[in-house]
């Protein structure tokens, strides 16, 4: 049988998993997630006028739409607990923190997945119409699930840091934003004007783009899954000190 | 079963509980009397590992509730202030979801589940969405979480509050029934309450213990021998404070 940690681990995620379909807001959410990527692919980025089954255009859509609906699916976790007062009953039950944390965590991250899989038909289309390198469709995904868990982590650190959704919501933004601006070439170029190199790397290093890019090309690259899984634990570790002191307050 | 010592609770600069210290066996029904504001929460949630205490701890069936506090909790049943119950969960998937994290599994879980409906009367909403629920049945929810795992330590706080004198009674009939076999603690500013179920009462304010001892011991204080009188004499003239968390 499991063990005490993940056991109590996985009903806290079941529970909260669960939680999503409660209401039809999830369907939705996965409906217009996958509205937004495929609106984007085709009509912004004319995926078919490229003339080219090049799924570029499809995976560079990700970082920005994970932007905006991953703090919407994370900012329920810990707000809603401690606005209806359930937090008092949760951290009262033989249940650890990080059991909690984790727990409430990979629920949301499955969530994401759930809309990031949704996607797949763009790549059948994609190899009915020509033959894209596998690899870079498993590294595309690879990628894509890697940084939505990434903003899943930051999103349950700022639904930690308060009651209130849409403050969760916009923090969580701002933070995500930060992370997918600082690497992004375009935005690298500018400030490159004017800032010291080491600098501007030290930034971009922070950044989720850079490792988003290379996942695409198809390699596996150790050193990005570690950013990427450092990203989170740091997260998790930070919503985990922001719980403990909620607690003399 | 629960000694509590020398709990300790300051907010910023604000001592909410000021060194309260007591012991509960099984078999007892302590309750804790105050006006608002007087603490009872507070140390109710230090009790059951919400809070952590500014100092001083409390020990139950022997495990240090700040040291060990997993053990301890896994003995304790917990009825919070306004029974706090997941709103889009229904009752059997509430009562499910804690006997799972109760380390119950297979038919165990179920017979658990199965025998908390039945001993809070939720056999008819068992079904029904929490959200949809009336308060007195949201209540005994919250009041089946707490009791599913037979804890040798109760701990409830205002459970009667907001319910009408049906839902009172049978809510205190609850208690009579499990009393036996338990440690039971709860808060409440209602006095018939405490001479309808307590076999020991506390009187709280502003942080401290004023008065301690049964019923009859407590309205002995007072010439008039009733507890309202005793209870206004001792807490008068305290400000209610009002803010919250
Ligand atoms: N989180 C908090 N932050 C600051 N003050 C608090 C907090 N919780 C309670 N208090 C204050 O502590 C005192 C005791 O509150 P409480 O334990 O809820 O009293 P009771 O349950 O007896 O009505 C009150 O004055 C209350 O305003
Ligand atoms: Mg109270």
């Amino acid at each position: 049988m499991m063990n005490a940690f993940t056991g109590n681990m996985f009903e806290i995620f079941k529970r909260e998993f669960r939680a999503y379909f409660a209401s039809p807001v999830a369907y939705v959410f996965l409906v217009f997630y996958l509205m937004l990527i495929g609106f984007l692919t085709f009509f912004v980025s004319r995926f078919y006028e490229a003339n080219q089954a090049d799924l570029k255009y499809f995976f560079f859509w990700f970082p920005w739409v994970n932007l905006l609906l991953v703090p919407a699916a994370t900012m329920r976790l810990w707000t809603e607990e401690r606005r209806t007062g359930t937090l008092e009953l949760l951290m009262t039950l033989p249940v650890t923190l990080p059991q909690a944390l984790v727990g409430k965590f990979l629920a949301a991250w499955l969530f994401m997945m759930i809309g990031v899989l949704l996607t797949l038909p763009v790549v059948f289309t994609t190899i009915y119409l020509g033959s894209p390198d596998a690899g870079a469709v498993i590294g595309g995904y690879a990628g894509a699930i890697l940084l939505s868990g990434a903003y899943v982590a930051v999103g349950t650190l700022t639904s930690a840091m308060t009651r209130n959704q849409v403050i969760s919501f916009v923090i969580a933004f701002v933070i995500c934003l930060f992370l997918a601006l600082a690497g992004w070439p375009p935005v690298m170029e500018i400030v490159n004007k004017w800032a010291p190199g080491w600098l501007v790397n030290g930034i971009a290093s922070l950044s989720v783009m850079p490792h988003f890019e290379s996942l695409q090309r198809g390699v596996i690259d150790v050193r990005d899954v570690i950013y990427y899984v450092s990203v989170m634990a740091l997260a998790l570790f930070g919503a985990h000190l922001v719980l403990e002191n909620r607690k003399s307050s | 079963m629960l000694e509590v010592r020398q709990l300790r609770k300051n907010y910023g600069s604000f001592e909410a509980v000021k060194g309260i210290s007591f012991t509960v066996k099984q078999g007892e029904i302590l309750g804790f009397l105050g006006p608002n504001g007087a603490g009872k929460s507070t140390t109710m949630r230090m009790v059951t590992g919400f809070l952590p205490p500014t100092s001083g701890t409390a020990l139950i069936g022997g495990h240090d509730i700040v040291e060990t506090p997993i053990p301890a909790k896994a003995l304790i049943g917990y009825l919070p202030e306004n029974a706090p119950v997941y709103p889009e969960m229904t009752v059997a998937g509430f009562l499910d979801f804690v006997a799972g994290v109760r380390g119950y599994c297979g038919a165990e879980r179920a017979r658990r589940v199965d025998s908390a409906v039945e001993c809070c009367r939720l056999g008819a909403v068992r079904h029904q969405m929490v959200e949809t629920l009336s308060k007195g049945y949201k209540q005994r929810v919250c009041f089946a979480q707490a009791v599913l795992h037979d804890p040798s330590l109760l701990v409830m706080d205002e459970p009667t509050d907001g319910l009408d004198p049906n839902q009172k009674h049978l809510v205190r009939d609850m208690i009579k029934t499990m009393a036996a076999e338990k440690a039971i603690i709860i808060s409440t500013h209602i006095l018939e309450e405490v001479e309808a179920v307590c076999t020991r009462a506390m009187i709280i304010n502003e942080g401290r213990i004023v008065a301690e001892g049964t019923p009859v011991e407590l309205k002995a204080r007072h010439p008039s021998g009733r507890l309202d009188e005793v209870f206004r004499s001792l807490t008068q003239g305290t400000a209610e404070k009002t803010t919250k968390r």
